[in-house]
């Protein structure tokens, strides 16, 4: 084995290929082509099929950028991403705090884990318990009624609020478990000398913690971001007809108007779009980290 | 130090109204399984008909079969093919492999929406069309990515010196990955299967967008279900669901951390 190396890896492609090739070969078939066959499609007037009449065209990017309904959902949809990642950071965050930095041994072991249990269970199951949650006579209008004095009417659901509040519940784990990897990976020590050279709290915090766990906020914003901007399902359920979207304006095109290569001009704008974002938030991360 | 304490005592109020968040509406979900009312009126009346029913509804059934088969088919599959790559990816040093290892990242990063959209497409294009297959194709591929990052971050630990003493006494590359390297990273494979079972199985978005009505999974079938406006079945299935996923996320644990701490 002369091309063995001292740390027993050894050089060359050719002995890798066999092991690599498997799977680089199905993500290739099933996410990488399908990837480049969207933003070719999107270039088309229809689909080649079955003998179809198509040529190449921009006309569904034109149609994005001449008609203001997309652009207007477009920026509807980054402003849910918005709201729903700053939602997270604000009851995410000081959750990740306690978890790494209060609670000790088997009791934040098992608190962990139940928070970060239901983002492992059905988002789709999540999103429908909201509905029996927040709709007329559901369960907040029936608890709120008994408790209170007076009638009040919760009628929440269909409403914006709504789909806020279960994307929220769907999201915020993954805010939790970024923050708390990497505020448990502060040392104590940094905090007490903080404090005991006279900085109060909140300058601890500031100065010291916030700064040093940025690398696990701006994770988590990232995989918060992404998806829901992308969202269908969720808004569809909670929104009703107050939950038009972006990604709902895709899920049309594919499964009930079949303007496939006008969906697939959407999807590959809503790809750049989140491409773009990230690029921005990369450096950023790298820094921080 | 009495502020410190107080504080102390509202972080771990904070943590209990966050998990009453988390959880109380799957528990009510799960409550109302079990409601007779059809229109989840209360008060509440104890029933398990909705789960008697929902045995007698066929369209559910199959679809859940389809549901377990195809996560179970992904789960060996990306198992199998992504430990491969893993290994080689540990092992051996050639150029391009910083690349590869960034092309993990798009299935993870991407949203589902337009990987979705992108494989109904192709797949139509190239004559898969929707079905079964396509979705088996779409959950391995989804999967993969999870396997691989696992399998590797298990092959961190692992003492290359081991291989080397291995193949020093005389075992050929076959033995040596399968006697002494296999059993070290077992642990990483099986969560790493685990990830693929619970990314397959609770996969809704790319199944929606491949799926036929006749070849559907439970998830795509809830969807329909709950456009069509619910019923008491749907809380039963999924509070099935919701059971399931549970006990296979605390399976994952058992076999990996995930505090990162040892």
């Amino acid at each position: 084995m002369a091309d063995q190396l001292a740390i027993g890896s050894r050089s060359g492609l050719k002995p890798a290929l066999p092991l690599l090739l498997p799977a680089y070969l199905w993500l290739t078939v099933a996410i990488f082509l399908p990837l480049s066959a969207m933003v070719f499609f999107s270039f088309m007037t229809d689909l080649p099929l079955a003998g179809k009449e198509w040529a190449f065209t921009l006309g569904n990017y034109a149609a994005f950028f001449s008609q203001s309904l997309y652009s207007t959902l477009l920026f509807a949809s980054l402003r849910l991403g918005l709201e729903v990642t700053l939602w997270c950071v604000v009851i995410g965050y000081p959750a990740a705090y306690v978890l790494a930095k209060v609670l000790k041994g088997r009791s934040r072991e098992a608190i962990f884990l139940l928070v970060i249990l239901p983002f492992w269970s059905n988002g789709l199951v999540r999103i429908f318990s909201w509905a029996m949650v927040l709709r007329e006579g559901g369960i907040l209008d029936t608890a709120l009624n008994a408790v209170l004095p007076f009638k009040i009417n919760i009628d929440l659901m269909y409403s914006y609020p709504a789909v806020i509040i279960g994307l929220v519940h769907s999201y915020v784990p993954y805010m939790v478990l970024t923050c708390y990897l990497t505020l448990q990976a502060i040392d104590d020590s940094l905090i007490e000398a903080g404090r005991s050279l006279g900085a109060s709290r909140r300058q601890v915090l500031r100065r010291v913690i916030i700064p040093l766990s940025m690398p696990g906020l701006i994770a988590g914003a990232a995989l918060i971001f992404v998806p829901v901007v992308g969202s269908f399902m969720e808004p569809r359920i909670l929104g009703g007809r107050t939950g038009t979207f972006y990604g709902t304006v895709i899920e049309d095109q594919l499964v009930a108007v079949f303007n496939w290569p006008l969906g697939a001009a959407l999807s590959f704008i809503l790809l750049a779009v989140v491409l773009i974002i990230l690029a921005l938030a990369a450096p950023v991360l790298r820094r921080a980290g | 130090m009495a502020t410190t304490r107080i504080l102390e005592w509202c972080g771990r109020f904070y943590i209990v109204l966050l998990l009453g968040f988390l959880y109380l509406p799957i528990i009510i979900m799960a409550a109302m399984s079990f409601n007779a009312s059809p229109f989840y009126q209360l008060p509440f009346e104890w029933t398990t008909d909705w789960y008697a029913s929902l045995w007698q509804n066929d369209q559910l059934i199959a679809a859940t079969w389809n549901s377990i088969e195809i996560a179970v088919i992904t789960t060996l599959i990306s198992t199998v093919l992504g430990s491969m790559a893993s290994l080689a990816l540990y092992r051996y040093e050639f150029r391009g492999k910083k690349f590869l290892q960034a092309l993990l990242f798009p299935p993870i990063a991407i949203p589902w929406l337009i990987t979705g959209t992108a494989m109904l497409i192709f797949f139509f294009g190239v004559g898969i069309g929707r079905g079964l297959i396509a979705i088996l194709l779409g959950h391995v591929a989804l999967a993969l990515p999870y396997v691989i990052v696992v399998v590797s971050a298990r092959l961190q630990t692992f003492a290359p010196e081991l291989e080397e003493a291995a193949r020093s006494l005389g075992a050929n590359q076959w033995q040596v990955t399968m006697r002494v390297t296999l059993p070290w990273i077992m642990p990483g494979v099986i969560a790493g299967g685990l990830f693929a079972f619970a990314v397959s199985f609770d996969q809704f978005v790319v199944s929606y967008f491949l799926s036929t009505p006749g070849q559907t999974t439970l998830p795509v079938e809830i969807y329909a279900a709950i456009r069509k406006g619910f019923t008491p079945e749907i809380n039963a299935v999924s509070t099935i669901i919701i059971v399931v996923s549970m006990a296979l996320m605390l399976l994952t644990a058992r076999f990996f951390k995930f505090g990162g701490e040892k």
